[in-house]
């Protein structure tokens, strides 16, 4: 029996629902900002036997939809050695080398049996705002090992017959500085899972066990089917790109990611032959990550390809074990989002080439994980944690946009009034960065400014995870690179700069002190000078970009207020050089 | 001097629906809307229906507003921002059009150099931290009018905690240009999140020149008529207001004539015994769906009129899915039909239109299997329909990748788009926990009774209730909408410990205030309701859930606050939305909010009721072969509007009145009610 395509239509509709409501029930419920407000969660229904991604809603943050899958498995192979998954459980852990990304992200996984035999899993992951460690909010720039960035939860059963096994909570609430934003986000997952496995149940009672199951491998036999009509478009042949990391945060040397992408019919093959060994520092990714983050480069690519396990079946992967893209325990992994979005640049580099006229220039892709923590009272700790926007880079169809998120996310960032209101710390500027975004027939968006002030009596501490300081995000067709990342804080001597550039452990901040991050645009699509004079002028009247950048970049020269010097711009432009 | 007239002014069309209360007697119209010279077009319109001369009222349900947004065609505004952030605006929330895909981009409707920052700052708990300096503010005004700037918005970090710096500024505005538009945020929304609040401002400068010149307009016009009666607007909340406030907090138009209709659904529904009922308009674009529960509409707190464009006022909650007539059929690259986003609007329209277009749209697929009467197309502008066009579109853009015959293509695409309008439709229902077992499904608009019998079974609906006029339904809901006045204000108290004294008076404080914008509308009612809701959650939250205080305003000026009763209220409120409640966790009260409603005379809907002469016998209209899961069914054809009271329709039957089709399925009965509504059930 095979499904007609309508009725197909409507249950991946509902399916499709079933997630986002669950995405949206933790996203209000949850207490931390960073799911609360930036939606760093994700939620899903996963397949019985291989834990392969069925159905992901709308709102997760994209890295989840291919690592979670990974995550699914892991559970599957925990609870086999214990006589298989049971009714009324659900299991918890946030291992970064079984289930992807890094110790923040506790996953929830539990199985829906429908009259006694298990019919699929449904997970909750969320990242929660701190598990331990050496730095408050785990983004530990120095950990050399995993066991320095928190603490770490094999897969166990939170929930048995329904019930919270409290010698659990008890571990958990332990081992972080902020025991009620955990236990908070703990339930927020549970309410999420509650309600998806309800409304599962009612979609199964409806259409009926074998019908659903039927759709879900029709679906995943569709995005193969889509997924290979994409590659197919592109001319056969291997495309090689580079990008690389600043540095490890333990040694001041560039980590180099290497891609080989080779397209064969309707068959890619993503090579990582020639990326950096894994590394001292907490940059490491483990395999299921790599594979999770190219699945995010290719939906970005093919938006309309659907988001299941199916269109990842036409991909081969070469990742060297043992390389900065396939580590194993202890590693550190924290600074993970730094890796895998340069991964993702690596990806669509080499895309560019295959395919330049839908190019997309880089975009900031750096999150700049920065957190300042203090003392409220003699045992309360205060921890402000968040991450920062950039600029996306320029397309064909028009410029970058301003002050996005990055590709591996769709969080939107907490209103400054927001972490006021929570935390002793005082924003003095909040502003668009002119001259970051790269130059370009369409210019690159521009990336941001932000400059706190601590504002608690007793002062504080900074730590910053970022990249992109050394290697700016790439322009393409001709098009250039953005400004690079900088970050600054205020010491008694005046303004200093850390020495890996993005990577701060624990710098003293006194009452009153100031940070300053100032965050890359996106790369340039296109030749510069090609720009029409008048919209560079608006730009420079905009304060996009300055007077001298117009002159440099852009080969335009304008004035202050947006007027063109029109036969000094022909001469410019006409002699070639600036 | 009873008379009341709603006008609600569309795209297309201006609907009226005037009724004189005296008498219980109404009339109904429809001309075109005059883009531009919208005063024309609205006298046109009221001409229709007798007139101004005797009108004791117009309320107006208008998208000037939601246009002049959509279109970016608002006035040329200055921001006035803290020294540091005029940027919030264009930043956003860091947030992109799409999920999947990087492109896109983003204009802000004030340009980066009309955005001025100036020497000022509040901190988070309200204290002034460094005042502002009137001087400065004075110059930014200066500098920004030079420029040309039409309206001035004033929006501070930290405005809503102390408004004191805000209102010096606008002091300074007000001194240097005393008939200027000029709103600040404080004052607009005085609630954290500093993008949504300066979005809202902004976007309300944006539309006050605009709203301003255009309410002018008419009530210039009106007055040229020797107009002597009230003229009122519909909000997004579906409560009407002045056009003094109007001019002031044009923002909460922007959802004005969609919202009417939900108002005038709800009364319908509540008069026709169904408290629960789910709307659905289907237009040429698009599917607009809400949900009214015990008959009261579903209100959301925010809602983004297009990328980046937040205008966060409560709004009566309309879902819109890219679905209509228009809404374009075809296959996809892995062989799945599809059916919109993409539509051939109005212009060029459905292939059957003969406008140009050769890919076929729900419209054509409704023609093809007879559901639409190409003799008779609704609207009035256009003679006939061209069916063979239509069928051989769905025959080579469908059919044939498909392997399907045309008929059973234009089946396939009917239940594509009755798919997506049930997902919309469980969207709002199902997948908030309502049973839909409760709910009837109200279609209006001309094609939304087309699909009623499909959405009842695939959502699993108990009835269809089509309203007697379905195209004038949000004219109707502006003679039939409450006053309605809304504040907000951030306070941040925690349960424990609360001064129930101090929250007692600054809710009655709030309340009287409401209680008085409604007093002074100059609308006739029978009384005001002032009611409070506060927004909640467990201490550590961002996010909130609304909660509906159990207090009522007294004449001695106090609301009786209680903290145990705001917090067995929270945790109803609390427990309906999750499954765990937190009690180890301590409860606060981020926003309150104040509504005031003033009831306005209830309509006797039976006055729309079919005239005691009519008969069954005068309505038919013969017979067309219609197609049904794949059977040709010699269908009956009748006048709607000619059909009695109690009169009874065995399905398969169309229903044909000048602004709407209705299909009645097999197996399914329609009946004409009390209140000439038809009501459709399981035979």
């Amino acid at each position: 029996m095979s499904l007609d395509p309508v009725t197909l239509a409507v249950l991946k509709g509902r399916l499709e629902q079933i997630a986002d409501e669950m995405d949206a029930t933790l996203a209000r419920s949850a207490f931390n900002p960073i799911i609360a407000e930036a939606r760093d969660l994700s939620h899903g229904l996963y397949h019985a036997e291989t834990g392969e991604t069925l159905v992901q809603g709308h709102a997760g943050l994209p890295i989840f939809v291919g690592a979670t899958a990974f995550a699914v498995r892991a559970v599957i192979a925990a609870a086999a050695q214990e006589g298989g998954a049971r009714p009324g459980e659900t299991w918890i852990f946030n291992d970064p080398y079984d289930g992807g990304t890094h110790l923040n992200d506790f996953r929830l996984v539990r199985p829906v049996f429908r009259q006694g035999r298990l019919f699929c899993w449904i997970a909750s992951v969320g990242h929660w705002l701190d598990i331990g460690g050496n730095v408050p909010g785990g983004y530990n720039p120095r950990a050399t090992d995993a066991h320095q960035e928190g603490v770490r939860i094999p897969p166990v059963r939170l929930m048995r017959e329904g019930m919270v096994d409290p010698a659990i909570v008890a571990i958990l609430q332990a081992n972080t500085r902020v025991p009620l934003s955990n236990w908070g986000d703990l339930n927020g997952q549970i309410n999420a899972l509650d309600l998806g496995e309800r409304r599962l149940h009612a979609l199964l009672d409806e259409a009926g066990e074998e019908v659903v199951a039927e759709a879900l491998a029709a679906l995943s036999a569709r995005a193969e089917a889509l997924m290979r009509s994409e590659i197919a478009r592109l001319p056969d042949g291997t495309y090689a790109a580079e990008d690389f990391l600043d540095n490890d945060g333990i040694a001041d040397a560039p980590l180099p990611i290497r891609l080989a992408m080779t397209i064969a019919g309707d068959a890619m093959t993503l090579d990582f032959t020639g990326s950096a060994p894994a590394c001292a520092g907490p940059l490491n990714i483990s395999r299921a990550t790599t594979i999770a983050c190219c699945y995010v480069a290719l939906k970005h690519l093919f938006p309309e390809v659907p988001a299941n396990g199916g269109c990842l079946a036409p991909i081969r992967f070469v990742v060297p074990e043992g390389s900065l893209l396939a580590a194993n325990a202890p590693k550190p992994v924290a600074g993970y989002t730094e890796t895998i979005l340069r991964v993702i640049d690596t990806v669509f580099r080499a895309f560019a080439q295959a395919a330049p006229a839908r190019a997309t220039a880089g975009p900031f892709a750096t999150i700049n994980a920065l957190s300042i923590s203090g003392w409220r009272e003699a045992a309360t700790r205060w921890v402000m944690f968040c991450f920062f926007g950039g600029g996306l880079g320029g397309n064909p169809e028009s410029d970058g946009l301003n002050h996005g998120n990055n590709p591996i996310s769709t969080a939107t960032i907490p209103p400054l009034e927001i972490l006021e209101a929570a935390y002793p710390v005082r924003f003095t500027q909040w502003a668009l960065r002119p001259d970051s975004g790269g130059p370009g027939l369409h210019r690159g968006g521009l990336g941001a400014i932000y400059e706190i002030a601590v504002d608690d009596p007793r002062g504080a501490e900074a730590f910053l995870l970022g990249e992109r300081g050394r290697f700016p995000p790439f322009g393409v067709n001709g098009g250039g690179n953005a400004a690079p990342n900088r970050f600054g804080y205020e010491t008694e001597s005046g303004w200093e700069s850390p020495p890996m550039v993005s990577k701060v452990f624990g710098v003293r901040l006194a009452p009153g002190a100031r940070v300053r991050l100032e965050t890359p645009g996106g790369g340039g699509w296109g030749e510069a000078r090609a720009r029409d004079p008048a919209r560079v002028a608006r730009d420079v009247r905009l304060g996009y970009v300055s007077v001298e950048a117009a002159r440099r970049d852009y080969a335009v020269v304008v004035s202050a207020d947006g007027t063109v010097d029109a036969a000094a711009t022909a001469a410019l432009r006409e002699g070639g050089a600036a | 001097m009873s008379a009341i007239v709603g006008v609600d002014v569309g795209g297309t069309f201006t609907d009226l629906f005037a009724l004189d209360p005296a008498t219980g007697t109404f009339r109904t119209g429809k001309v075109p809307s005059r883009r531009g010279d919208e005063a024309a077009g609205f006298l046109d319109g009221l001409d229709t229906v007798g007139g101004v001369g005797g009108l004791a009222a117009v309320v107006h349900g208008t998208t000037v507003g939601t246009n002049a947004l959509l279109e970016r065609k608002g006035a040329r505004i200055g921001l006035i921002a803290t020294r540091g952030f005029r940027d919030v605006l264009e930043m956003r929330r860091r947030d992109r059009p799409h999920t999947w895909g990087l492109w896109g981009d983003f204009v802000p409707v004030v340009d980066r150099d009309l955005r001025v920052e100036v020497d000022e700052r509040t901190r988070a708990d309200g204290t002034v931290l460094l005042p502002v300096d009137p001087a400065q503010v004075a110059e930014a005004g200066r500098a920004l009018r030079a420029r040309g700037v039409e309206a001035i918005a004033v929006a501070f970090i930290n405005a809503y905690a102390n408004p004191a710096n805000e209102r010096a500024a606008m002091a300074a505005l007000r001194a240097l240009w005393p008939e200027g538009h000029l709103c600040c945020s404080s004052d607009i929304l005085p609630e954290i999140r500093e993008f949504e609040r300066t979005s809202t401002t902004a976007l309300n400068a944006y539309l006050q020149p605009v709203v301003g010149a255009y309410l002018g307009r008419l009530e210039a016009a009106l007055d040229q008529r020797r107009f002597r009666g009230a003229f009122h607007i519909v909000q997004s909340n579906g409560g009407v207001m002045s056009t003094a406030m109007a001019r002031r907090l044009p923002v909460r138009t922007a959802l004005s004539g969609p919202a009417a209709g939900v108002i005038a659904a709800a009364a319908i529904a509540r008069a026709a015994g169904f408290p629960d009922v789910i709307t659905g308009d289907l237009g040429g674009t698009s599917f607009d769906v809400s949900l009214i529960a015990d008959g009261q509409p579903a209100f959301a707190a925010q809602a983004s009129i297009d990328f980046g464009l937040v205008i966060r006022t409560p709004m009566v909650e309309i879902t819109t899915i890219g679905a209509g007539g228009g809404s374009i059929a075809r296959v996809d690259a892995g062989g799945l039909l599809q059916v919109g986003p993409e539509s051939a609007g109005s212009v060029p329209g459905p292939v059957c239109y003969g406008g140009g277009n050769d890919r076929p749209t729900l419209t054509d697929a409704n023609l093809v299997l007879g559901r639409i009467n190409a003799d008779r197309p609704i609207g009035g502008a256009l003679a006939r329909l061209d069916v063979d066009a239509a069928r051989e579109a769905i025959a080579r853009h469908i059919g044939a990748p498909l392997g399907l015959d045309a008929l059973a293509a234009a089946e396939a695409i009917v239940r594509v788009a009755n798919a997506r309008m049930a997902g919309a439709i469980r969207l709002l229902s199902i997948e908030r926990g309502h049973d839909p077992a409760r709910f009837a499904l109200m279609p209006f608009g001309g094609g939304g009774a087309l699909h009623a019998g499909a959405l009842m079974r695939e959502v699993g609906l108990k009835a269809t209730l089509v309203p007697r006029f379905p195209g004038v339904t949000s004219a109707l809901g502006c003679v039939l909408a409450d006053l309605r006045h809304d504040q907000v204000q951030t306070v941040n108290l925690m349960l424990d410990g609360l001064d129930a004294a101090a929250l007692d008076a600054r809710l009655a404080a709030a309340g009287a205030e409401a209680r008085g914008v409604i007093e002074r509308a100059g609308l006739p009612i029978e009384g005001v309701e002032v009611r409070f809701e506060a927004d909640m959650h467990y201490l550590g939250q961002t996010h909130t859930v609304a909660v509906p205080l159990p207090f009522r305003l007294t004449s001695g000026g106090t609301v009786g606050v209680h903290a145990e009763a705001i917090r067995s209220a929270f945790e109803a409120a609390y427990s309906a939305a999750f499954s765990r409640l937190l009690p180890e966790i301590p409860i606060r009260i981020a926003n309150l909010r104040t509504i005031a409603i003033g009831r306005r005379p209830p309509l006797d809907l039976a006055s729309l009721a079919p005239p005691p002469g009519a008969s069954r016998a005068a309505a038919e209209r013969g017979t067309r072969p219609v197609w049904f899961d794949g059977t040709a069914h010699e269908t009956a054809v009748w006048s709607r509007l000619d059909l009695p009271v109690a009169a009874e329709i065995l399905g398969p039957a169309i229903l044909e009145q000048p602004d709407a089709t209705i299909v009645v399925d097999p197996g399914l009965m329609a009946r004409v009610d009390r209140l000439g509504n038809l009501v459709i059930t399981r035979a």
